[in-house]
């Protein structure tokens, strides 16, 4: 069979692959459903609880559905359609796929169409490079469930505190990353801040490509953050009010599509690269 | 006379099931690519793209299975790590989860709401990218039309303006320092940037344990 990187048997294959993935998430579902039941729990909460977990999915979504449409270009439909539904992402695909060709004297984008030899080579790298998460929760996940457990047991109250101070940590760690390019405004020459990042020359061979950002550029995040930020504020206080208690449900969706909505006008503002 | 199983002991068993069956159909796709069209890997440059890949990842993915599975619940952590998009889409809408509904995550209530909006989140994304790909013609165009552009790169900032405001005015007392600290290494490290935050939160997560611990000695918390 002459192979193609949308070739009608990828994607039944990858379309199989998904509905398992579909599946399992639809047993847990159905699971943590029953579950809730019989733990007594307000189903009109946990209906509540599906419908924001919904409605804030969709736009994250739709920016994986765009990651998708970047790579089927060089790698074709099906194997971005199943790299980004099951573990992986825009930049470690990317890279993954770069670092399979380039051993073959390739790099993604270039302008042969990739072989099958050199397909499967990608989706090898691909597969075995990002497999150790989905191995090792079934192997040592028990165990740091159970760490947890015993320390709730011995102190509940710092069990507690414990958890919030993972999510602060977690939480602290993006914030600090939306000022990294702050310091542009005070690195910048004439206005304009050049950066250099990694990037593949056609035969495959690591170069180093040159970016030009405007010195304000750096603002863009901390202002959409601001917004974001501000906006969840504002439904915090409405919220109090018994007529507006639904905003509870959409405070957090509200703000991501405000904070996004922001960035619009922000980076024409403040500029971002400069071609 | 056997103990009988609780809920957790089940989660454990059947998403052990589960990730090992998807483990072994993700391997199964390669394998089949090859033999329906003929083809054997080239072994020589495979070697070469996995030392150039694999040893990266793999720290990177051990380090977010310790980070993240206290967090996620049992449940969570078995889905999440097989459907991805961890810190930008699975833990901010079980963080939501549990604050909408006032529950502690270690406590069985949290570990079913967890999974719930982590089950819910990946059905709706998987159904999403279907319908992406299934439209693909007609959506090229508007996904990527260059106005749109700025807003899908500010997607992370936007996500954390909104979650931080809920869990850091809850938590200030622990937050105060940890943030700072994040701010200061991140304006001044040109080394720290979209790359190398997963890096920062194992980091992050332990240093504000320890401010979190010394305020609880202290009985400031």
């Amino acid at each position: 069979m002459a192979f193609h990187i949308n070739h009608p048997v990828l994607f039944i294959i990858v379309g199989l692959l998904i509905a398992v993935v579909l599946g399992q998430s639809v047993y847990f579902l159905v699971k943590a459903l029953k579950r809730s039941k019989e733990l007594g729990m307000d189903q009109q909460k946990i209906k509540k609880t599906m419908k924001t977990a919904a409605i804030f999915t969709i736009a994250p979504a739709v920016a994986i559905v765009i990651s998708v449409i970047t790579l089927s270009k060089n790698l074709g439909l099906p194997l971005p359609w199943l790299r980004l539904s099951v573990v992986g992402s825009m930049s470690y695909e990317t890279i993954a796929a770069n670092n399979a060709l380039s051993a073959m004297g390739q790099s993604l984008g270039s302008a042969t169409a990739l072989t099958a030899q050199q397909y499967v080579n990608v989706l090898l790298v691909m597969t075995i490079s990002i497999m150790l998460g989905i191995w090792l929760v079934p192997a040592i996940g028990k165990k740091l469930q159970n760490g947890m457990k015993s320390m709730e047991n011995r102190d509940a109250k710092w069990a507690d505190t414990f958890q919030s101070a993972l999510f602060i940590g977690m939480i602290s760690a993006f914030l600090g990353f939306v000022f990294c390019n702050v310091s542009r405004l005070w690195t910048a020459e004439n206005g304009i801040v050049t950066e250099m990042s990694s990037g593949f020359a056609e035969n495959g061979d690591k170069i180093q490509v040159e970016k030009l950002f405007t010195a304000a550029s750096g603002l863009v995040p901390v202002c959409t953050m601001v917004v974001s930020a501000l906006v969840m504020v504002v439904c915090g206080l409405l919220m109090r009010k018994p007529k507006l208690k639904w905003l509870s449900e959409y405070a957090l969706p509200i703000s991501l599509i405000a904070g996004m909505a922001a960035a619009i006008p922000l980076t024409a503002l403040f500029g971002m690269e400069v071609k | 006379m056997k103990k009988p199983m609780t809920y957790i002991d089940s989660v454990h068993r059947d998403g052990t099931i589960w990730n090992l069956s998807v483990m072994v159909l993700l391997f199964a796709f390669p394998v089949a690519v090859a033999m329906i069209f003929g083809v054997t890997p080239d072994w020589n440059a495979l070697l070469v793209g996995l030392i150039a890949t694999a040893p990266m990842y793999w720290t990177v993915g051990a380090i977010e299975t310790v980070t993240y599975v206290p967090m996620l619940g049992a449940g969570g952590s078995y889905l999440s790590f097989v459907t991805g998009n961890i810190s930008n889409l699975k833990m901010p809408c079980a963080l939501n989860a549990l604050e909408q509904n006032e529950v502690s995550a270690s406590s069985e209530e949290g570990e079913v709401i967890s999974t719930i909006a982590i089950a819910v989140s990946s059905i709706v994304t998987t159904l999403i990218i279907i319908l992406g790909v299934i439209l693909i013609v007609p959506l090229t165009p508007v996904l990527s039309a260059p106005v749109l552009q700025p807003a899908f790169e500010q997607m992370l900032p936007a996500l954390f303006g909104g979650l931080g405001v809920a869990f850091v005015s809850k938590n200030w007392k622990i937050a105060v320092a940890p943030v700072i600290l994040m701010l200061a290494l991140f304006v001044c490290v040109p080394a720290l940037n979209e790359g190398t935050v997963g890096i920062m939160v194992p980091v992050s997560a332990l240093f504000t344990i320890a401010v979190a611990r010394i305020l609880y000695k202290k009985g400031v918390l």
